[in-house]
């Protein structure tokens, strides 16, 4: 009888090992490897790629890069992600209902159409990069292609859906008469907004935070696009290396290190938050 | 007099009337519950006092002062809400002591006051746990002391026993009279449940359907209700139908061979009229009363559920916990009553 739950999961497990588990273990393998331009890839096995990385200064300014954006993108989407859900949880259920299919829209279109799309408006000719010659603040068009700037506003649209639907989930649970509640016991709308929603909502905000910074740090065409090779971010890096470089033993040790530093932010993160919400949202 | 007055409130909704020209007049320290069947604006009625909705005409006047537009954080009262709406966030210290908080109470008082309202509620030695790690009567009593805590001019109380079992709710709703008692402080209770609001309420207000059917102390409403809603409303009654004559100068109600009197003012035929269950007798001793014959018994403890079927009228319903003989089903009793215990709305 015991064997009936193994066989239910099975495909899923499958499909888990020959899709996600294997090809990290072919690249997990494929770090240790040695390469020259003359050679190709040799079989030998060492840290060496490792230690290449880890002592190039190159890398550090873009691991960093990479991790200062996703934070920036992270905390902004949330913001964003708070304002928006509060308006929301405002709204009549008709009005809510065609705000989130807006808010939700945007992610039936692929992340490369939505990017060339902010392309065509911050760019040089761009909509947005003329308002500043329209308002007579700039003789010449202000363009944020190839800024931090660009890219972060850029990831921001791309990525605020995640963390509001995250912050929605935890909405819906909420209490209908916990606002009335607190308006009874004498506290003001901001109060009520400081004190009774944001720490209720706390869960959904964070889990959001997480999503965001995940997709973030993972992210390629938004910064390839928008950033170009002056504003590389570490998947940039792992992309070249494998295609242009065709260095794959450096390519897989770089996306390693990125996969554990991914770990170690979710573990630490998901650690702190369960250790402070155990025992309030059980 | 009166401490807070409802004066014509009306509560129109897009095409319907929630509630029609209420008006109530409440004195201070009463405990008045609003009792009808859902829909029947007993809720909107509570959320119009507690400032979360606007009536559409009227208004709301707390100690001679016009408080029908004013903010519901601007209003001094306390409100239990149906779900309780405690702060999963905070623990049982920091709910209660919200709204001293809100109201800029020094710290050392705040401690003091939570303290003895929790030990009213008999929740010191759970201070410091979550909502979640409550029980529902617990939750309850939490709500309780978050709303009375800072002795608030009006508690609104909105279902708050709903949620519980009925031993459990039993229970609370002793409590629940002895708190206000000790505290004294005004209150309104909404509710659906009858003996709710019979078992705790100075004066009961029944709705139906946005207006109020009538006011009064629970016995009195119980015993004299003022139309066939709240006598349905109130419990379960008998229909009965008979003919009023008049003989040697009273009124006599008959009804088959069984004769009885009534007050009345003039002879007519074909009267419908009520009996509680618990105010029929059963009589094996003699013929006196209305013959029927036992369909079904049913034992509940406090009291014994009889169904008599009769020739051809409908069932009667008795409740009874006298001592007689038992009689069993099948077997034929007569049932009689007391003048004072016929209801009839004559004229209707």
């Amino acid at each position: 009888m015991k064997k009936i739950p193994f066989l239910l999961v099975s495909p899923a497990v499958l499909f888990y090992i020959v899709f996600l588990v294997s090809p990290l273990l072919i690249t997990l393998i494929m770090s240790f490897h040695g390469y020259s331009i003359y050679t190709g890839i040799s079989d030998d096995f060492s840290l060496a790629n490792y230690e290449e990385v880890l002592s190039d200064s190159y890398f550090y300014k873009i691991f960093l890069r990479t991790f200062l954006l996703s934070v920036a993108v992270a905390l902004l989407c949330t913001i964003l992600a708070i304002v928006e859900a509060l308006i929301l949880y405002k709204m009549s259920t008709f009005y809510k209902s065609i705000s989130l299919l807006i808010i939700l829209g945007p992610l039936l279109v692929s992340v490369v159409v939505r990017t060339l799309g902010w392309a065509i408006l911050i760019g040089e000719n761009g909509f947005l990069s003329s308002i500043p010659v329209l308002l007579h603040l700039s003789e010449q068009p202000v363009s944020l292609m190839y800024t931090q700037i660009g890219v972060v506003i850029t990831m921001v649209h791309v990525l605020v859906p995640f963390s509001i639907i995250a912050i929605m989930a935890t909405m819906s649970k909420l209490d209908d008469s916990i606002v009335n509640a607190s308006l009874s016991l004498k506290a003001s709308s901001f109060y009520t907004l400081r004190k009774v929603l944001i720490p209720q909502l706390m869960p959904g905000i964070l889990s959001g935070v997480m999503v965001v910074f995940t997709l973030s740090i993972t992210a390629f065409a938004t910064p390839a696009i928008i950033g170009g090779r002056k504003l590389k971010v570490v998947a940039m890096v792992i992309y070249d290396e494998f295609l242009a470089t065709l260095n794959w033993p450096l390519g897989a040790s770089i996306a390693m290190i990125l996969i554990i530093i991914n770990f170690v932010c979710i573990y630490f993160y998901n650690k702190y938050t369960q250790k402070k919400y155990k025992r309030v949202f059980q | 007099m009166s401490y807070l007055s409802l004066k014509g409130i009306t509560k129109q909704f897009d095409d319907f009337t929630a509630v029609k020209n209420f008006n109530l007049d409440i004195k201070q320290g009463e405990f008045i519950s609003l009792l009808g069947p859902s829909g029947c604006g007993k809720t909107t009625t509570l959320q119009m006092i507690g400032g979360f909705t606007e009536p559409t005409e009227g208004s709301i006047v707390l100690e001679g002062k016009d408080i029908t537009f004013t903010k519901p954080n601007k209003r001094d009262f306390g409100i239990v809400f149906q779900t309780y709406a405690l702060f999963p966030h905070m623990d049982v210290f920091e709910n209660v002591s919200f709204g001293l908080a809100t109201r800029k109470i020094p710290k050392e008082l705040i401690k003091e006051k939570v303290n003895n309202i929790l030990a009213l509620v008999k929740l010191e030695q759970f201070k410091h746990r979550y909502p979640a790690e409550l029980s529902g009567g617990q939750r309850q009593r939490v709500a309780i002391a978050r709303s009375l805590v800072y002795e608030p001019s009006l508690l609104l109380l909105d279902e708050p026993l709903s949620n519980l079992d009925a031993k459990l709710r039993e229970n609370m709703q002793i409590e629940l009279r002895e708190i206000q008692q000790k505290t004294g402080t005004t209150t309104l209770l909404v509710t659906h449940d009858q003996q709710e609001a019979m078992a705790l309420s100075d004066r009961v207000v029944v709705m139906n359907s946005g207006n109020i059917e009538q006011v009064g102390k629970p016995q009195f409403i119980y015993n004299n209700p003022g139309s066939f809603f709240t006598l349905d409303f109130l419990g379960k009654s008998n229909k009965l139908s008979g003919d009023i004559l008049l003989d040697e100068g009273k009124y006599i109600l008959k009804i088959e061979d069984f004769s009885s009197e009534i007050k009345a003012k003039e002879t007519s035929s074909n009267v419908t009229f009520y009996v509680r269950p618990e105010k029929i007798k059963i009589n094996i001793d003699n013929e006196i009363g209305l013959k029927a014959k036992v369909k079904s018994k049913l034992f509940l403890g406090i009291y014994v559920v009889y169904v008599f079927s009769r020739a051809k009228d409908d069932d009667i319903l008795v409740y009874t916990q006298e001592k007689f003989r038992d009689i069993e089903v099948g077997e034929n009793a007569y049932l009689n009553w007391q003048p004072s215990d016929i209801i009839c709305f004559l004229g209707d």
